[in-house]
């Protein structure tokens, strides 16, 4: 069969069956025209199994209410499911308390939610701020409007030719004025994985708190907050096969307790009038107005479901497929691969030599195979490696080998066409 | 959607990414601008010369993928000769192609332009084929810059993000 592929994942007796994975998720049966869908931009967002589209449509045929308000059955049941969905991300990413899981609508609002919550109460004009060539612009964006609102300085952590951070220029870069860090745990652009746990600790040392964007992390391998002793965490579902428009920030309870709300409305107080409202405790104090509880109870789906599979089993056949499709790459005349760093999740980004990525992608496109091209979101990487823009696969636990030699396959049609 | 886009990579248009027509810089131009699309970095530099009303000269270089590369030569080679409001009704039909208002079946001015006719199916590439289109436009309306994401765009923005 051309699309089976089963291996032994190191450290485990269990064999992956990528093929009974497949399965699960309904959408990669589908056709792009006459071809198979190959779907290797799961770093935009990747797709979901059955287990959570089922839990979905149940949730929303028995289960709805809004929640936290009335006494009746549906808004306990409603209520009883939400908090069953925070207690799930807890465990996952192993934080203290249930309290320091505060729902979002995605890694976006969760850094937004800090900047505001944070960044407004404690960071003052001529503040430093410590950031990563490396991060999204969403982990840009929100600190430069902190920073010309205050009068605060953002400084840049730059990154070798292998697209990895410069340690060195990180520890030059803090002094008596920096105030707060912001750093990538995966880069979306290309793949790398910041050894970031050291990189909080040199931090603490100097007192400064540090948020972790693990939007490209958190999919992939096992993240244990307590053990990176980070200040806040954040990322989506959708990246981890659950709805998109939910996600989650952790923030230790001291900081979310010292923080300033970041939305005002209700669910969020303790009492209102118009002379005086108090705020309600965390979590709540920053879940303003009613929140996608669908989502939120499909997010604790997602994690149940790949905590079936395992995340070091994720972890090890991903990497697996990395080492393969890497290789393949290597084969291929004028491919240039944009990001070599040692440590990597399974991203390829690449250019061809004379082609530009939007006609690869589009012509990708009329074999399945859908990548992403363009910036990703991260303008900074692209200016270090002077390209406008790049072509990138990336892969989930449910991409096979023979979809790598598809991806091989369509890049070298892309030349033969531009031949 | 993906339907029509093998139709776009065609010979006609890959022929005119590899030997682009009027790519150059033109001395002394009485119009001129540049494209810019913020989504994919393209750029595109237009200028042009206008003497006894007609385009007599016209050159255009830059960076951008294949189809906006092969769609401003063939537009150059298009409107080199033609008189302002011709090239004007050209543009405006070529805008109204690469956005569906226009079916290339009916009456128009476009001739081979109709090549492109398939982006009307691909929504993230229309802007491609259109920034040319868009960068004459502003030459010729002493528009010394324009972008695909300017508030006229006849295409909103596809951006995605992750």
């Amino acid at each position: 069969m051309a699309n089976v592929y089963a291996s032994m994942t190191p450290g485990a007796n269990t064999v992956f069956d990528v093929e009974k994975i497949r399965a699960d998720f309904p959408i990669l049966g589908i056709k792009v025209g006459d071809k198979p869908l190959v779907y290797l931009d799961n770093a935009a967002s990747c797709q979901m199994p059955r287990q959570v589209i089922d839990q979905l449509v149940h949730y929303q045929t028995t289960q709805h209410a809004n929640i936290n308000r009335a006494v009746h059955y549906l808004s306990e049941v409603a209520t009883m499911e939400y908090e069953k969905a925070r207690r799930r991300i807890q465990q996952f990413v192993n934080a203290r308390e249930e309290r320091e899981i505060i729902f979002t609508s995605g890694t976006t609002e969760s850094i937004n939610l800090v900047m505001q919550g944070y960044g407004r109460k404690f960071i003052k004009a001529g503040d430093e701020i410590i950031l990563t060539t490396l991060e999204h612009h969403s982990n840009i964006v929100p600190w430069q409007m902190l920073a010309e609102e205050k009068g605060a300085i953002i400084r840049v952590v730059p990154i070798n030719d292998a697209g990895e951070l410069d340690i060195a220029a990180y520890e030059k870069l803090f002094n008596e004025r920096t105030k707060f860090v912001g750093l990538i745990h995966v880069s979306n652009a290309l793949g790398t994985i910041n050894p970031i746990k050291p990189m909080i600790a040199f931090a603490h040392q100097h007192g400064v708190p540090v948020l972790i964007d693990g939007a490209q992390a958190a999919p992939h391998r096992v993240v244990d907050v307590q053990d990176l002793d980070c200040d806040f965490y954040a990322f989506s579902a959708h990246k981890l096969c659950g709805p998109t428009g939910i996600g989650m920030l952790y923030g230790k309870s001291s900081w979310l307790e010292a923080m300033q709300p970041f939305k005002g409305g209700g669910d969020m107080i303790a009492s209102v009038t118009f002379e005086k409202t108090t705020y309600a405790a965390i979590p709540h104090k920053f879940e303003a107005g009613t929140p996608p509880i669908a989502a939120a109870i499909g997010f604790g789906g997602a994690i149940d479901y790949l905590e079936s599979i395992g995340m070091d089993d994720i972890a090890a056949y991903e990497h697996e497929l990395l080492n393969y499709a890497t290789e393949r790459m290597a084969e291929i005349k004028g491919l240039r691969i944009i990001g070599t760093a040692a440590h990597k999740t399974a991203v390829l980004s690449f250019t061809l030599d004379g082609i530009h990525p939007h006609d690869i992608g589009t012509i990708l496109n009329e074999d399945g195979v859908a990548v992403r091209t363009g910036h990703h979101c991260a303008q900074p990487v692209m200016e270090r490696f002077k390209v406008p823009a790049t072509s990138r696969a990336s892969f989930a636990f449910y991409n096979t080998r023979s979809e790598v030699d598809a991806l091989i396959a369509g890049i070298r049609n892309v030349q033969k066409v531009f031949l | 959607m993906m339907m029509n886009s093998k139709s776009l990579y065609q010979e006609v248009i890959l022929d005119h990414n590899r030997k682009p027509r009027n790519y150059g810089v033109l001395d002394n131009p009485s119009h001129h601008a540049v494209g810019h699309n913020p989504l994919c970095g393209d750029r595109l530099d237009i200028a042009l010369k206008i003497e006894n009303d007609q385009i007599s000269h016209i050159a255009f270089h830059g960076e951008s993928c294949a189809i906006c590369k092969a769609s401003a030569s063939m537009m150059t080679a298009a409107v080199k000769g033609k008189t302002r409001p011709d090239a004007e009704t050209l543009i405006q039909e070529f805008r109204d192609m690469a956005t569906g208002k226009l079916d290339p079946e009916q009456p128009n001015h476009l001739g081979r332009l109709t090549v492109f006719s398939g982006i009307r199916d691909l929504p993230t590439r229309v802007k491609c084929a259109i920034l040319p289109w868009h960068t004459l436009h502003a030459a010729l309306n002493a528009l010394t810059s324009v972008s695909t994401e300017s508030d006229d765009d006849p295409v909103q923005a596809t951006s995605a993000s992750d």
